[in-house]
């Protein structure tokens, strides 16, 4: 292939990956996040108790989270439909990227909530804080080095999983790696597309370390 | 017609009742159930330093979270300033934790804020506006001594400072009671020297009152005028500090302080004490004289009274809540007439005795 060729449908497929990475990533983390929030402080003798409806929500991302992904892509095809107007496309794909996102980073979330130190609940509650402050204030400020190394991750899984959503012509790179790297058999598009990749998810991760490590005042730095 | 006002007596106003509590946990489900606090009658008086010692698990930390209704009575009451604490609805209950400052052994502050903003966490909860919040925490850290490290960040801080930002962000809201839950507990004996003279000061020069409870001896002998026993979820003994510790009752009570009455036995000789004399053996006995009796010269009336055969074999002199006393070690032989001898020069002086063993 002509490398001006190869540049620009890599260009294209690049663009189309970081469009839904970052569209599934972005209305994913929004939905997720109160959802993770309302996993981590609404069990018996939290702050919000609703041991009940806990334990559903709870359920059903576990559920979520157990079905592999090309078959919740091809099972929420009409829901797709519903939303997107049409099931193929990049648009249609940022559909099921964006369901498989939720119960991921809500259990994300949970995690880093639920590792911040119960004392310093306590001692906001010693405070006469409410339990919406103590959230706000105490909770997602202590959590976020956590919350940004999950949503980095969140990322990362997002580009592997992208690479899927060819079966529904969504394009991106995994696809353009797919169509001609395998069944046209050109091996340079498909190592080109791997280097991309890699360098993506690098990108993705060395950012958000830094981020994450910004954040983190726990111990002691230089 | 001249009337003349009654004589006022100084009676202590009361800061904190504590009348018939008791606290259980459990007995729902399958936890057993299990009574924490078993009727606790004490007052923590206003202005005061009050401690409550007690071994752990005697139920110290469930009694003082009961102050800011941390945690509930399950029955008996628990008043504050005037306020029963049961009765406060959920608004109030935050009205009333905002003039309560607490303090932890752990310290909890938020390792994302610098002790700056640490010390403003309970002001932007109040509701203040950045400036009046600025305008507060300044002299607060330089009242901790911490003025200069307004930018640092609790990894960057000792135990010792860390705690200071603590005692700082307690008093943010210029609360009219200190709660300290083993404050000192994490802390080395210098640090914890320095941090129980914050809190003396504190006490005094704003008149705060201090409800502190600690398992250390040295704690409360070192700031608290008034003290409680707490053992098995019962007040055992309670009173001032001096008197409860110069005349002490209770078994909890008088091993806590033989912790602390200095001179402790080398290992050699406490090693080979017997419960009961043997042919010939020698009585190990514990003195320890309060006030002004501490100075007198006792060793010198002993060998008078006891006999010449009096050895001593440690010795120290120390205060208690800012009164002096000082303890001895002393052997003499175990027989009738010696001990008789002893006995009644105890029952005469008043002196504190407590016979460790019998020894060779
Ligand atoms: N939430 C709870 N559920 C069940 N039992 C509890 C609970 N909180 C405390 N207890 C029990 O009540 C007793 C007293 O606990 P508490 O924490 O008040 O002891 P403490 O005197 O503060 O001990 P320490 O010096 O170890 O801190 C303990 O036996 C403890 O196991
Ligand atoms: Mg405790």
């Amino acid at each position: 292939m002509a490398p001006d060729m190869l540049v620009s449908l890599l260009w294209k497929a690049f663009l189309q990956t970081m469009y839904m990475v970052a569209a599934a990533g972005f209305i994913g983390s929004l939905i997720g996040l109160p959802i993770g929030i309302f996993l981590a402080t609404s069990g018996k003798g939290e702050l919000f108790p609703a041991p009940t409806v806990n334990k559903i929500v709870g359920a059903t991302v576990n559920a979520a989270r157990s079905t592999p992904f090309i078959i919740l892509v091809v099972a929420i095809i009409p829901f797709t439909r519903l939303i997107a107007g049409t099931s193929i496309g990049t648009a249609a794909a940022i559909v099921p990227l964006t369901i498989a996102t939720i119960p991921f980073v809500a259990r994300l979330i949970e995690t880093s909530i639920r590792e911040v130190d119960k004392g310093l609940i306590e001692a906001a509650r010693a405070m006469g804080a409410t339990p919406f402050q103590i959230v706000t204030k105490v909770l997602l400020a202590e959590a976020r080095p956590g919350i940004i190394l999950g949503l980095t991750l969140t990322l990362v899984s997002l580009v592997g999983y992208s690479a899927m959503v060819g079966a529904v012509g969504g394009g991106g790179l995994g696809d353009l790696g797919i169509r001609y790297g395998y069944q046209r058999f050109m091996p340079e598009v498909m190592l080109a597309v791997v280097v991309v990749l890699i360098v993506v998810v690098q990108a993705i991760q060395s950012a958000g370390d830094m981020l994450a490590r910004h954040f983190d005042k726990r111990t002691r730095k230089n | 017609m001249n009337r003349v006002a009654p004589p006022q007596t100084p009676v202590a106003v009361p800061m904190v009742t504590f009348e018939n509590v008791i606290k259980r946990f459990g007995g729902t489900g399958k936890q057993p159930e299990f009574t924490a606090l078993d009727g606790v009658n004490m007052v923590a008086p206003r202005g005061a330093i009050t401690g409550i010692i007690g071994r752990s698990g005697a139920g110290k930390s469930t009694l003082i979270r009961l102050v800011n209704g941390l945690e509930k009575t399950t029955s008996g009451r628990v008043v504050v300033d005037g306020v029963d604490v049961g009765d406060l609805p959920e608004t109030g209950l935050r009205d009333l934790r905002r003039q309560v400052g607490m303090i932890f052994q752990h310290f909890n502050l938020l390792s994302s804020r610098t002790a700056f903003d640490n010390v403003s966490l309970p002001l932007e909860i109040a509701g203040m506006d950045r400036k009046t919040i600025r305008n507060r925490v300044a002299p607060l850290l330089d009242l901790v001594g911490l003025g200069d490290k307004s930018d640092r960040y609790p990894a960057e801080l000792s135990g010792g400072q860390k705690q200071r930002i603590g005692i700082a962000r307690a008093l943010a809201t210029e609360p009219k009671l200190l709660l300290s839950d083993e404050a000192t507990s994490a802390l080395d004996p210098e640090t914890t020297q320095s941090i129980l003279e914050l809190l003396k000061t504190i006490n005094r020069d704003l008149g705060l009152t201090v409800l502190l409870i600690t398992h250390e001896m040295e704690v409360v002998k070192t700031i608290a005028s008034q003290v409680a026993v707490i053992d098995k979820g019962k007040i055992v003994e309670n009173g001032s500090t001096f008197d409860v510790f110069t005349a002490p009752k209770h078994e909890t009570t008088r091993s806590l302080l033989s912790a602390v009455i200095g001179a402790k036995l080398p290992e050699w000789i406490s090693a080979d004490l017997k419960q009961a004399p043997a042919e010939g053996a020698r009585a190990l006995v514990r003195l320890v004289f309060f006030g002004d009796t501490a100075f007198q010269p006792l060793t010198a009336r002993l060998v008078a009274e006891i006999g010449p055969d009096v050895n001593i074999l440690a010795g120290a002199i120390d205060e208690i809540a800012g009164e002096p006393y000082g303890s001895l070690v002393v052997s003499y032989p175990a027989d009738p007439d010696t001990l008789r001898r002893a006995d009644d020069f105890y029952r005469q002086t008043g002196l504190y005795t407590e016979v460790l063993g019998y020894g060779a």
